[in-house]
C-alpha cells in the first residue's frame, strides 16, 4: 500500500480549507495552503515512484466500492503504471510551478482565495483522472477538470465575455463527454466491467477489425470525448475563448495538463484503438487537420494569448497524429515537452501582460527586450523549443511524431512539416512583434517579481533540456513498443529546415521590412479575412445549431406544442365538461319534487328499455 | 405499535393538534410543526435498521383488518424501495417548514396543518401494501396539495390547483376502477396476496384484461410522474405553488407515480408492461429531450425547473421500463436524487423570490456579488442536477443509461442527449441570474441579502446528501438493489408461470409478446 489516495486528496484538502475559510484569511496564508498542498502532493508522487521502482506492471490500490448494481461493480481504485507516472510528474511538477507563479500574478486581483481553491480543486480532479484504475473514475476526473475549467474561465465574474466563454467550454466539453459515456456503456455491455485491466485483457485476444465493428465504435466514441477535451476539430472552438481566464489558468489547464487529457486517454485505451485501423486513421486525420487549420489561424491573430491558444490546438493535433500513427509514446513525449514550453509561453506572456498592465494586443507591444530582459530570455527558450530548433526539447518530440507519421502515411508527414514551418513562423512573429522594434504602447513596463520569474526559469531549463534529459519513449517502451525501421536523417533535415525557414521568414517580415505583412494581407483580401475571423466556424455553429435549437424550442415546442396543443386539448376538455355539466346541472335543481319527477321519468325509461331488450332476446 | 406505525401516525396526530392550536400565535404553530416533523424524521431514521436482518424481505409489517366487508386491511410495511422514499418525505417536511417560516404569513395554522397532513398521506402511499389503503393515501395526499396551491399560491393559483386536481383525479379514477376489478376477480385488495396469486397462476388474467388493467394503473402513475405528454399540469402547479408546495410536489409527490410504476405495474402486469415497453420508453425519451429543450427557453425560473423535472423523470421511466437491474436501481436512485436536487432548486428559487418578488430571469443578474453564499449553494445544486460525477444525480443517470444500453443502445444514445441539454439550460440560467454585473433593480427597495442562518439550515442537509449520495452509495444503493431484485424476479416468474398455465398453443405467441419487442 503506497497510499496513492494522498496524491489527489492533498490538493482537495487545500481546496476545502481555502474554500471554506479562505475568505477570512489574508492572501499570504491562502497561498501557502494552496502551494503547500500541491508541493506535498508532488513530494508524495516522488516518494511513491521511488518506492515502486521500475513499475514493470501496474500497481493498483482498491479503497471501496463506489457502486454496485447487479454484476456491475465500480470501485474507487487508483493505479500507477509508467504512463501514469509520467503524467503524475508533469501534472504535479508543472502544476506546482504554476501555483508558485500565480502567487505573484494574482496578488492584485480580487477573489484570491477563490482562485487558489479552484486551482487546488483542479489538481484534485486532474490527478484523479490520471490515477483512476477504471474508465468511470477517469470520467470523474474528466468532468471534474471540465468543471474547474468552467469556474476558472469565468473567474472574472463581472465580465460577460468570461461568462460566455466559460459556458461554451462546459457545453462543448459535454458534447465530447457524450461520446465518452456512450463508449463506456458499450464497454460494460460487452465486457461487463469498467476496470482497465479487465477490459484490456478481454480486448487483447480479439482480432484487428478490418471493417468497422464493436471496437471501432468504442474507439471512435472515446475519441469524440478526446476531441472535446483536447480541442480537436470539430470541437476545438471553446479553447481560444477560454483565454478569458487568468493567465496561470491558461498555462496550467488550457496548455499543460487538462487539454492533454484526451491524448492520455487515447494512449490509455491504445489496446482498443490498435485493433481498429479505421479509428486510428480517423485519429490521425483529425489530428493533422486540426494542426494545420489552427496554425493558419494562429498566423493572423494579434492577441498574444490567442496566438498561443491556437498554437496549443495545433500542437495537440500533433499529439493525435502520433497516436493515430500508432506511436503513442511519441504523443506522450510531445505532451511532456509541450507542457514545459507551452506553460512557459503562457506564463511568459502573462509576465508581459503583467508588465504592461493588462495589455494583450501585440500591436501595442514591441521593443520589450531591453525593458523586461528576464522575461525575454525565458520566452526565447520556449520559442526555440516550439520551433523545433535542434537541441531544444520540442525538436526531439516533434521529430519522433513526424517520423512515425511518415512511416504510416507520408502525406501526413508533409502536412506536418509545413505546419511545423507555420508554427515556427507565428511564434516568431509574436516574439518579434513583442520584443523587437520599438515600443508602441503607453504603459511603463516593469519586470515581474522573483516569485514569477523563478518558476519561469525552471521551465526554461526544462524547455531546453527536457527533450534529451527525459527520454519518454524509451521509458514507455514496455507499454508501447518502439517503432522499428531506420531513422531517416533526411526527414529530420527537412523538418528542421522548415522550422528555421519559418523563423527566418518571420524575421524578414516583422523585423527587416515590417511593411510586408500588410501588403500580403491586402493582396489576399477575402482569404485573409476568412482566416482572421477563424473561418467563421463559431458563426456557422451559431446559425446551424444554436439558433434553430433555441428558436425552435421556443416557438415550436413550447408555444405551439405545450401551451397550444396539449393544453388546448386539456382546457378544451375542461370547457366541454363545464358545458355538459351546465346542461346536467338543470337536472340538479335542488328541488325534491323535480328530483322525484326525474326519478319517475328515469324508471319509466329504464323499464321500457329493459322490456325492449327482453323482447329482443326472446 | 411498531416504529413504522408511529412514524405514520405522528404527522396525522400533528395535523389534528395543529387544528386545535390557537391561531393567533403563529410562532407557536411554526415551532410545533417544526419540532414534530423533526421528531418524525429522527424516528424514521430507525426504519433502516432491520434491513440487514431481513435481507430481501419486508420489515416493520403490520397486517390487521380495517374494514370487514369488503375486506380491506391495514397492511403496511417497508422494503428497500419504500424505505428511502419515506425518509425523503420525512426529511423534506421539516425542510419545507423551515423554508416557509417567513414566507407564509397568512392562515399560518391551516398551512402547517396541511403540510403535516400531506406528510401523512405521502408516507402512507409508500408503505401501504393493500391496494385500497394505497388508494386512500393517494387521495389523502392530493387534498392538502390542492389547498397549498389554491390558497397560498400566486395569481393564477385557482387555475393551477384545479388543473392539478383534475389531471390527478382523471388518473386515479381509472386506477380505482382497476383496483375494484381486481378485487372482484381475486377477492382481495392485498398486494402481496395478489402478486402471489398471479405468480402461482391461481389468478389468471387474459392478456386483454391485463393490458387494460396495466393501462389504468399506468395512466394514473404516468400523470403523476409526469410522463410526456401528460405533463402540462406540472409547470402551472409549480409556478403558482408556494415554495414549500413546490418542494414537496417536486421532491416527493412526483415520486408517488414513479413508485407506483415500479411497485404495481411491473410485478402485477409483467406481460402488459413488456408489451408496452417500446412506446413507453419512446415517450420517456421524448420527455427527456422535450423537457430539456422547453426548459431552455423558459423566461420564468420556476417553470424552467419544472420542465427540467419532466426531463429528469423521463430518465426514471426509461430506467424502470428497461426491466434491468441497472436500470431499475438507477431509476430508484434517480427518484431520490431528483427529490434532493430539485427540491433544493425550488428552495433556492424561492429564496430569490422572497427577496425580489419576481420569478422572471430577466429581473436578476449578478446575484453572486451581493449573495455569494446563495450563489455557491445554487452552483453546487445545479452541478448535482446536471449530473456532475461525485454528486448524486450522476450515479442514477449512469445506471439508467447503462441499463437501457443493455436492452437497446439507440435508446441510450437518444437519452444521453438530454445530459448535454441539461448543462445548456442550467448553465444559462446560472449565468443570467448569478454572473455578470449586478442588476440595478435588485437592490431597488431593500439591500439584497445573502442567505441567513435559517435558510442555510434548510439547504445544508440537502447539499450534504448530494455529496454523500454521489461518493458513497453503499449507504443507500444495496437496499434499493435488493428490493429491485425481487421486483425483477416477480416480473419474470409471472411471465413464465402464465406461459405454463396457458398451455402449449399460446406459448409461442406469448413468448413473442414478451421477448419480441
Amino acid at each position: 500500500m503506497q497510499h496513492l489516495w494522498l496524491i489527489p486528496l492533498l490538493p482537495l484538502a487545500g481546496f476545502l480549507i481555502n474554500g471554506l475559510i479562505g475568505k477570512r484569511l489574508p492572501n499570504f496564508p491562502v497561498s501557502v495552503i494552496a502551494v503547500a498542498s500541491v508541493a506535498l502532493s508532488f513530494g508524495w508522487v516522488l516518494k511513491t515512484l521511488s518506492a515502486l521502482g521500475p513499475l514493470e506492471t501496474a500497481h493498483v490500490e482498491h479503497y471501496y466500492t463506489w457502486f454496485q448494481s447487479g454484476t456491475l461493480n465500480v470501485g474507487v481504485d487508483l493505479a500507477v503504471d509508467r504512463l501514469t507516472a509520467v503524467m503524475l510528474l508533469v501534472v504535479t511538477g508543472v502544476g506546482l510551478l504554476i501555483h508558485i507563479y500565480a502567487i505573484g500574478y494574482m496578488a492584485h486581483e480580487g477573489g484570491y482565495y477563490r482562485f487558489f481553491s479552484y486551482m487546488n480543486l483542479f489538481m484534485f480532479f486532474m490527478l484523479t483522472l490520471v490515477l483512476g484504475a477504471n474508465f468511470l473514475l477517469m470520467f470523474v476526473g474528466w468532468e471534474g477538470v471540465g468543471l474547474c475549467s468552467y469556474l476558472l474561465i469565468g473567474f472574472y465574474t463581472l465580465k460577460k465575455s468570461a461568462g460566455d466563454a466559460a459556458k461554451k467550454a462546459f457545453i462543448v466539453n459535454r458534447i465530447g463527454d457524450f461520446g465518452f459515456s456512450l463508449a463506456m456503456f458499450l464497454v460494460v455491455v460487452n465486457f461487463g466491467s469498467l476496470d482497465f485491466q479487465k477490459v484490456f485483457d478481454a480486448v487483447r485476444p480479439m482480432p484487428v477489425e478490418q471493417s468497422a465493428g464493436l471496437l471501432t465504435a468504442i474507439a471512435l466514441l472515446f475519441f469524440v470525448g478526446a476531441t472535446g477535451k483536447s480541442a480537436q476539430v470539430p470541437l476545438y472552438v471553446w479553447l481560444p475563448d477560454a483565454m478569458e481566464g487568468p493567465t496561470p489558468v491558461s498555462a496550467l489547464i488550457h496548455a499543460a495538463t487538462m487539454v492533454t487529457a484526451g491524448v492520455y486517454m487515447t494512449a490509455r485505451a491504445s489496446v482498443i484503438f490498435e485493433r481498429s485501423p479505421m479509428a486510428m486513421d480517423v485519429v490521425a486525420v483529425v489530428g493533422v487537420v486540426t494542426a494545420a487549420m489552427a496554425a493558419t489561424i494562429g498566423i493572423t491573430q494579434f492577441d498574444i494569448k490567442k496566438v498561443f491558444a491556437y498554437s496549443t490546438v495545433s500542437q495537440l493535433g500533433y499529439m493525435f497524429i502520433a497516436c493515430g500513427a500508432g506511436a503513442f509514446s511519441a504523443g506522450i513525449y510531445h505532451l511532456v515537452t509541450h507542457a514545459f514550453f507551452k506553460a512557459l509561453l503562457f506564463l511568459g506572456a502573462g509576465s508581459v501582460i503583467h508588465a504592461l498592465g493588462g495589455e494583450q494586443d501585440l500591436r501595442h507591444m514591441g521593443g520589450l527586450m531591453k525593458k523586461i530582459p528576464i522575461t525575454f530570455g525565458v520566452l526565447a527558450c520556449a520559442w526555440l523549443a516550439i520551433s523545433g530548433v535542434p537541441g531544444f526539447s520540442g525538436f526531439y518530440s516533434k521529430d519522433e511524431i513526424l517520423m512515425a507519421a511518415h512511416h504510416s502515411s507520408p502525406w501526413i508527414y508533409w502536412v506536418g512539416v509545413v505546419t511545423a514551418g507555420m508554427t515556427a513562423f507565428y511564434v516568431s512573429r509574436a516574439m518579434f512583434l513583442c520584443f523587437f522594434g520599438s515600443y508602441r504602447g503607453h504603459h511603463h513596463p516593469h519586470e515581474s517579481p522573483f516569485v514569477m520569474w523563478g518558476p519561469l526559469g525552471v521551465l526554461a531549463v526544462l524547455s531546453v533540456i527536457g527533450g534529451w534529459c527525459f527520454n519518454v519513449p524509451h521509458y514507455l517502451a514496455p507499454m508501447f513498443p518502439l517503432a522499428e525501421g531506420a531513422h531517416d536523417e533526411t526527414l529530420v533535415y527537412i523538418s528542421v529546415a522548415f522550422g528555421l525557414g519559418g523563423i527566418a521568414l518571420a524575421f524578414l517580415m516583422y523585423v527587416v521590412s515590417p511593411g510586408i505583412p500588410d501588403v500580403i494581407a491586402n493582396a489576399l483580401g477575402p482569404i485573409y479575412r476568412l482566416v482572421y475571423h477563424k473561418y467563421l466556424v463559431d458563426e456557422l455553429y451559431g446559425a446551424v445549431i444554436v439558433s434553430p435549437l433555441v428558436n425552435g424550442s421556443r416557438a415550436l415546442l413550447w408555444r405551439f406544442m405545450d401551451a397550444g396543443l396539449i393544453d388546448g386539448i386539456v382546457n378544451g376538455t375542461a370547457t366541454m365538461s363545464r358545458t355538459v355539466g351546465g346542461v346536467l346541472r338543470l337536472f340538479q335543481s335542488g328541488s325534491i319534487r323535480s328530483y322525484a319527477a326525474w326519478v319517475t321519468v328515469g324508471c319509466v325509461v329504464l323499464l321500457m328499455v329493459l322490456g325492449v331488450m327482453a323482447g329482443g332476446v326472446q | 405499535m411498531n416504529l413504522l406505525n408511529l412514524v405514520l401516525a405522528l404527522p396525522l396526530a400533528g395535523f389534528l393538534v395543529t387544528l386545535v392550536l390557537p391561531k393567533n400565535n403563529a410562532n407557536v404553530i411554526r415551532l410545533f410543526a417544526l419540532i414534530l416533523s423533526l421528531a418524525v424524521f429522527v424516528l424514521s431514521l430507525g426504519l433502516a435498521a432491520p434491513f440487514h436482518e431481513t435481507g430481501n424481505g419486508n420489515w416493520f409489517v403490520t397486517d390487521v383488518p380495517w374494514i370487514q366487508s369488503p375486506e380491506i386491511r391495514y397492511h403496511v410495511g417497508l422494503d428497500g424501495l419504500s424505505l428511502w422514499l419515506v425518509l425523503l418525505s420525512t426529511l423534506l417536511t421539516p425542510v419545507s417548514i423551515l423554508v416557509s417560516w417567513k414566507y407564509i404569513d397568512r392562515r399560518v395554522k391551516e398551512f402547517y396543518a396541511f403540510l403535516l397532513l400531506l406528510e401523512f398521506g405521502l408516507i402512507g402511499v409508500f408503505v401501504a401494501w393493500d391496494l385500497f389503503l394505497f388508494y386512500v393515501f393517494w387521495e389523502v395526499s392530493l387534498v392538502p396539495m390542492y389547498f397549498l396551491i389554491g390558497v397560498w399560491g400566486h395569481e393564477r393559483r385557482i387555475y393551477a390547483a384545479v388543473k392539478f386536481f383534475l389531471y390527478t383525479m382523471a388518473g386515479s379514477v381509472l386506477m380505482l376502477a382497476a383496483i375494484i376489478f381486481l378485487y372482484n376477480k381475486a377477492g382481495t385488495f392485498d398486494y402481496v396476496n395478489l402478486v402471489d396469486l398471479l405468480q402461482r397462476g391461481r389468478l389468471v388474467l387474459t392478456s386483454q384484461e391485463q393490458l387494460l388493467l396495466f393501462l389504468a394503473f399506468f395512466v394514473a402513475f404516468a400523470i403523476k410522474v409526469p410522463l410526456f405528454p401528460l405533463h402540462t399540469w406540472l409547470p402551472d402547479a409549480h409556478v403558482e405553488a408556494p415554495t414549500a408546495g413546490s418542494i414537496m410536489l417536486a421532491a416527493v409527490m412526483l415520486k408517488m407515480g414513479c413508485y407506483g410504476l415500479v411497485r404495481f405495474c411491473l410485478p402485477m402486469f409483467p406481460q402488459a408492461a413488456h408489451r408496452c415497453q417500446s412506446w413507453i420508453v419512446i415517450l420517456a425519451i421524448i420527455g427527456i429531450i422535450y423537457g430539456a429543450l422547453v426548459a431552455m427557453v423558459q423566461p420564468n425560473m420556476k417553470k424552467l425547473v419544472a420542465y427540467s423535472s419532466v426531463s429528469h423523470l423521463g430518465f426514471v421511466v426509461l430506467g424502470v421500463f428497461s426491466f434491468t437491474q441497472n436500470g431499475l436501481d438507477g431509476a430508484v436512485y434517480q427518484m431520490l436524487n431528483h427529490g434532493i436536487s430539485t427540491g433544493a432548486l425550488f428552495m433556492l428559487v424561492g429564496y430569490l423570490y422572497e427577496r425580489t418578488h419576481s420569478l422572471e430571469i430577466k429581473d436578476y443578474g449578478g446575484v453572486s456579488t451581493p449573495a455569494p453564499l446563495l450563489a455557491t449553494v445554487f452552483l453546487i445544486t445545479m452541478l448535482a442536477s446536471i449530473g456532475l460525477p461525485t454528486l448524486n444525480n450522476f450515479v442514477g443517470e449512469y445506471l439508467v443509461l447503462q441499463g437501457s444500453a443493455a436492452v437497446n443502445f439507440n435508446w441510450t444514445i437518444a437519452a444521453a442527449v438530454g445530459v448535454i441539454l441539461s448543462a445548456c439550460y442550467m448553465l444559462w440560467l446560472y449565468q443570467r441570474v448569478f454572473v455578470g454585473e449586478t442588476n440595478k433593480s435588485l437592490s431597488h427597495h431593500h439591500p439584497f441579502l445573502d442567505m441567513n442562518g435559517r435558510e442555510l439550515a434548510a439547504a445544508l442537509p440537502l447539499v450534504v446528501l448530494m455529496v454523500w449520495m454521489g461518493v458513497y452509495t453503499k449507504t443507500f444503493l444495496p437496499m434499493v438493489s435488493a428490493a429491485n431484485q425481487r421486483i425483477i424476479e416477480q416480473s419474470k416468474t409471472g411471465v413464465e408461470t402464465l406461459v405454463e398455465t396457458q398451455g402449449g398453443k399460446r406459448i409461442a405467441e406469448l413468448r413473442e409478446l414478451v421477448h419480441g419487442r
